[in-house]
């Protein structure tokens, strides 16, 4: 279902010229009341007035994730605190929080993309939403939260956590919707095994997994053990939360960009170039709608492709690849390239294996090395070393062909690899650079 | 004819095999024979238990991963030569032994070993046609 048909339908002529209208206004805006920017602006000889098409974006500078902790906390916002009504903070794991405000009106304009972005997914009035996304500082929580009103279905704000209470409701409320970390979920599948819940029994249909990086393999197996059908949902709480972009039901195939509020750019990660539609880069968002915290040219590291291609569902807005990790926890292992997302697709390539792993990155003299523990289950384990060696081998080939580097595959007993209710910790690099 | 074995995954670190036994003894289940095989990073217990069934259940809500696996316990006589004797007939029949472990107890004069063969049926078919004495596993759940 299309909830703002009139929008995410609009021909694209219609909404290059809205979101040119749109970015001048910010532009503007900005440069008259955030000082940062006046002075970006003013260091890359650019003036709001120069900008005449959407490709003058190209000229305005970029900010980053340093900028926002340079300010911190309330330094980049631009309207005086009368008129914010919110407050988040991303879950900073290094150095200070990022600080994100929103006016009533940045408020409704979340809820309108939540409330799209659970009808893309499929979620209609009569749905019961088991939102399982962190309330809090966190913008998971409350960002599906207001969307899940605005759209007329019943939330349970039941936050992340407890699980086995997680399971019971689910069985008693009959919840329809789960919105949860990819992560969480298949956490949830084996706490309900546990808990001998039969999954077939319950009333879940749709869930709208996101905020941290998964794979094509890991969606198939939460839709089978979770018997659902798994949609892909991005944001950032910089840009405004989740809601940014989404799947649709229809193709699950790439996340549409509510582009009539955000602009997307691809760009090289090294040199800045903005890059074509179809080539892989980092993905960069200008917001042409927010008031308290507008953002120009904002350096997301998530990796992504943006594809203009018609969809199947009727939306004209772009969609972008599934984030396939980010430009920043990027390894680099003896000079390779790794990200995480790589090693979960070998694993989950390889019939038995359960997607928790933990990669851990060390120097032994000047060599970096790479060891992947891997749980063992049932499916694998054998009475004989040389069957769990063949399997070790297996997935150490298959991670050298893929990805070149040599790791050491380690089997650990099932469970030992810790379970993360938020975002999972997958990377433990011990290097002293 | 043939012995129902209990495997179990363990991390090569100390107390893993403490943790398996201690909650084999709290769950009253009695190890009959046993053999440890290692690696750098793992190891893989096999045992022989009077409960299987109390063995799984006591280890599983646990942790452990467990896999019960069909072995062979074979007679064998105690004396010079009486193993080899037995090894020559799975030779000469091209059956491979992937391990095998003795027995603590004897089965009256002669001793047990407990064979882990690539082809089960065809090993215990092969024996018996040669006289070999194979014990039934409740024999040897009850030794």
């Amino acid at each position: 279902m299309i909830w703002n048909e009139e929008l995410e339908t609009l021909p694209r002529e219609e909404l290059q010229a809205l979101q040119l209208k749109r970015l001048m206004a910010t532009a503007d805006r900005v440069y008259a009341t955030v000082p940062f920017y006046k002075k970006k602006f003013d260091e890359a000889g650019i003036q709001p007035a120069d900008i005449k098409s959407l490709k003058d974006l190209q000229r305005l500078p970029f900010t980053t994730k340093t900028d926002l902790r340079d300010h911190y906390p309330f330094g980049l916002f631009a309207v005086p605190m009368e008129q914010v009504v919110r407050i988040h903070a991303s879950s900073g794991t290094t150095g200070k929080q990022t600080v994100v405000g929103y006016t009533r009106q940045d408020i409704d304009t979340w809820a309108e993309l939540m409330a799209r972005s659970l009808a893309a997914a499929g979620a209609q009035k009569n749905d019961i939403i088991q939102n399982a996304y962190g309330y809090g500082l966190f913008t998971g929580g409350l960002g599906v939260h207001y969307g899940a009103e605005k759209l007329g279905a019943a939330v349970i704000p039941i936050s992340g956590g407890n699980s086995k209470r997680q399971i019971i409701i689910m069985q008693d409320f009959g919840s329809t919707v789960l919105t949860c970390t990819p992560s969480y979920a298949l956490f949830l599948a084996e706490t309900a095994e546990e808990m001998g819940v039969d999954i077939k029994q319950l009333k879940l249909r749709v869930g709208i997994f996101g905020a941290e990086p998964w794979s094509e393999k890991m969606r198939e197996e939460i839709e089978r053990k979770l018997n659902l059908q798994a949609i892909d949902i991005y944001g950032l709480s910089e840009v405004i939360g989740p809601g940014v972009s989404i799947e649709c039901l229809e193709a699950k195939q790439g996340l549409h960009v509510f582009e009539d509020h955000f602009i997307p750019e691809i760009i090289n990660p090294q040199t800045g170039a903005m890059l074509p539609y179809g080539e892989k880069g980092e993905l960069v968002f200008t917001t042409i709608t927010k008031e308290a915290f507008p953002l120009i040219r904002y350096r997301t590291r998530d990796i992504s492709v943006l594809y203009a291609q018609p969809c199947k569902c009727g939306r004209t807005h772009v969609r972008m690849e599934r984030v396939s990790g980010r430009s920043d926890d990027m390894l680099i292992i003896r000079g390779v390239n790794v990200f995480p997302s790589q090693i979960e697709s070998v694993l989950m390539n390889i019939e038995g294996v359960e997607p928790h792993y933990l990669l851990i990155v060390d120097r032994k003299g000047n060599l970096d090395t790479l060891e992947v523990q891997v749980e063992v289950n049932e499916k694998v384990f054998s009475d004989e070393i040389k069957n769990l060696q063949v399997i070790t081998r297996k997935i150490e080939n298959d991670i050298k062909d893929l990805l070149g580097v040599t790791a050491e595959v380690k089997l650990v007993e099932p469970k030992s690899i810790q379970r993360s209710e938020g975002k999972a910790q997958r990377v433990i690099d011990k290097r002293k650079i | 004819m043939k012995v129902e074995q209990m495997s179990v995954f363990l991390e090569n670190k100390p107390g893993a095999l403490a943790e398996v036994t201690r909650i084999l003894g709290e769950a009253g289940v009695n190890i009959r024979a046993l053999s440890l095989a290692d690696t750098k990073d793992f190891g893989i217990l096999r045992l022989i238990v009077n409960d299987n069934e109390k063995a799984k259940e006591a280890l599983g809500p646990k942790g452990f991963t467990v896999r019960k696996t069909e072995v062979v316990a074979v007679e064998v006589p105690d004396r010079p030569g009486g193993l080899a004797d037995i090894l020559k007939i799975l030779a000469e029949a091209r059956i491979n032994v992937e391990y095998l472990y003795a027995f603590v107890q004897q089965s009256g004069e002669n001793a047990i070993i407990i064979f882990r063969f690539d082809e089960t049926d065809r090993a215990i078919a092969v024996l018996a046609e040669k006289k070999v004495r194979i014990l039934e596993g409740e024999k040897v759940y009850a030794l």
